[in-house]
């Protein structure tokens, strides 16, 4: 036996070495595997989508569809905008202002993925006669979560703001998302 | 051999042949032969048999489907109509797999049920009772993934709800659901993986009753009284006692089964699970099927985040609480052996136990009932309540009664139990 001072030989180092190395083996040969699962290239080449919002009155909401989810485009009458912007938002359960959930110089395009942020159900209030909840914006039926007319969460289990996509005006009426 | 002792000498010369080579004729005769089962189970130990056996009709009833079955977003309600009006009994397979979930989900709650009462999950049993608890968790990942193969307004909106759950995890929670998805939203690469895995998985819960069963097989079964047999007085054979008994009991509940598939065959269904998947319009009321309310109303029992005292910071969102609740609800029983310490198993024998356990069976029908209804208002209360108890038996009052309660005297042996055996 060619033991070393500390009482490990020859035989332990070579099992522990040779065990670690078909642990990473089997851990890099294993994420193929689990990889596979994620996005595949086709699904992520529908990454963008262009929409011609020229048709759209101020109050009117269009859906657009990204990445197989609804995107709720909405103009807002000017109005509105100037009064939501009253509205104190730093004590929101995820604060953000209006300002920031827009962009500048189109104050009055109001873009987010209409998807509630709890569980995945689409918020109601896009269409003529359906609830807008509470806070006159968004309310999903699923689990009862109020959004308001800037899209953020004010009442129900959700926890965060509708988000907002990725989006450019190509021009002032082709809007394109992602 | 060595496995099963000697060789039983068989008077077919072809199975006396066969077993000198695989003993599988003498191990038959051992496990379910003269294996020794208490004399005094009573008919809720049959569910056991019959949740095996509702597993093979689930089985073969979907391995017939899945030859009728299309896996495409576009193609995948109509394949299932299509089984419905053309296949030559396909109606039959589909309205014996679609209620057979629900059957098979009411015999393991009895099943599991009658464990909880006669503690059959304490010792020697935890293993035993472990294995089960991951067969019911196989169980409900594989009925709902099944759920979402017809690719209705129900499956759709159920599997987004579902896997959503997953973003309230923090960091990778987003990263996670786009795995389980493998894309943006619910779609095509949803379905696909979900069809392979609701295939697989019967095959792997068959595989963990197996060692359930092998598991069984070594401790022996529990009875009423929750002593173990200590003289052959106190055991029959399994075959012809047992097998005779568990064949009653399977017939009565093949009846009821039948019964609702060839007379009332939608009664568990919801109206949206037949229209077509619109990824663009959620259904005013999602509801999971009836074996998942419970759980699916300890998930919204949740409403208030739990912020740093004084401060707006949330330290635990709502959606993460009631994530981590719902899933814990049953994870918790795989710690049940230890939470539960009381050396008395039979709840005949423990006065408060008793109580609260009945009590644990009222409450998951509260908590159906709340998962049913809309979150609010009463339903909420309920839903809330009785998530309360649910934690507050298993965490504290099954804790606290493993030393604090007052046993009534157990009988020295089954035979002694006055209630056990009629003199013939």
């Amino acid at each position: 036996m060619d033991s070393t001072k500390d009482g490990a030989n020859r035989r332990e180092f070579l099992y522990l070495t040779a065990g670690a190395m078909a642990a990473v083996g089997a851990g890099t040969s294993v994420w193929p595997l689990v990889d596979s699962m994620n996005p595949a290239a086709d699904t992520l080449a529908m990454a963008s989508t262009e929409v011609d919002i020229s048709k759209i009155e101020a109050g009117q909401t269009i859906m657009a569809v990204w990445r197989g989810k609804p995107v709720f485009i909405h103009r807002r009458p000017m109005n509105e905008v100037t009064e939501i912007r009253t509205e104190d938002w730093k004590t929101l359960r995820d604060p953000q202002s209006d300002e920031d959930r827009v962009q500048k110089g189109h104050d009055e395009w109001l873009v987010l993925v209409g998807v509630c942020t709890h569980l995945g159900c689409i918020p109601m209030g896009s269409k003529m006669g359906q609830p807008k909840g509470d806070f006159g914006g968004w309310f999903c039926p699923c689990h009862g979560s109020h959004y308001d007319k800037s899209g953020r969460i004010r009442k129900g289990p959700a926890p965060k703001n509708l988000a907002v996509p990725a989006y450019t005006f190509v021009t002032d009426t082709l809007l394109r998302i992602g | 051999m060595a496995h099963f002792g000697e060789n039983k000498n068989f008077s077919n010369p072809v199975v006396n042949w066969i077993d000198n080579r695989l003993p599988i004729f003498t191990m038959l005769i051992k496990e379910y032969g003269v294996f020794p089962m208490p004399r005094n189970v009573n008919y809720m130990w049959s569910f056991g048999g019959i949740a095996m056996t509702m597993l093979g009709i689930m089985i073969l009833t979907g391995i017939m489907m899945a030859m009728n079955y299309t896996p495409h977003t576009t193609l995948a309600f109509d394949s299932v109509e299509r089984t419905m009006r053309d296949v030559n009994f396909g109606w039959l397979l589909r309205y014996i797999h679609m209620n057979g979930a629900s059957f098979f989900f009411i015999a393991v709650y009895i099943h599991i049920a009658r464990g909880l009462f006669y503690g059959s999950y304490k010792k020697p049993r935890e293993l035993l009772w472990m294995f089960g608890v991951v067969i019911l968790l196989l169980m409900m990942a594989t009925a709902f993934m099944g759920y979402a193969l017809p690719w209705s307004q129900m499956s759709g909106w159920g599997v987004t709800v579902i896997t959503s759950m997953f973003s309230a995890i923090p960091l990778v929670g987003d990263g996670l659901v786009t795995w389980l998805w493998g894309g943006f939203s619910v779609d095509n690469p949803t379905l696909n993986r979900f069809y392979a895995l609701h295939f697989l998985l019967p095959f792997v819960i068959l595989g963990v009753v197996f060692i359930h069963v092998w598991a069984l097989h070594v401790t022996g079964s529990n009875n009423p009284t929750g002593v173990e047999p200590k003289t052959p007085a106190d055991t029959v054979p399994f075959a012809p006692y047992v097998s005779t008994k568990d064949s009653v009991a399977l017939v009565f509940f093949l009846t009821i089964f039948l019964g609702v598939v060839f007379f009332y065959p939608l009664a568990l269904t919801e109206v949206d699970h037949f229209r077509k998947f619109d990824p663009m319009q959620t259904p005013a009321h999602i509801v999971p099927e009836w074996y998942f309310l419970p759980f699916y109303a300890i998930l919204r029992a949740f409403t208030m985040d739990i912020t740093i005292p004084f401060t707006t910071v949330v330290l635990l969102p709502a959606k993460l609480q009631g994530v981590l609740a719902m899933f814990g609800s049953i994870i918790l029983l795989v710690f049940l052996p230890w939470l539960d310490r009381n050396p008395v198993k039979s709840g005949r024998f423990r006065p408060v136990f008793k109580w609260c356990i009945w009590l644990l069976f009222v409450d998951f029908f509260v908590l159906m009932y709340s998962g049913a209804k809309p979150p609010e208002g009463l339903p909420l209360i309920m839903g809330q309540l009785g998530t309360l108890y649910y934690f507050v038996l298993f965490l504290v009052i099954l804790p606290v009664l493993s030393f604090k309660e007052k046993n009534l005297p157990v009988p020295a042996s089954i035979s002694a139990d006055p209630g056990c055996c009629k003199k013939h």
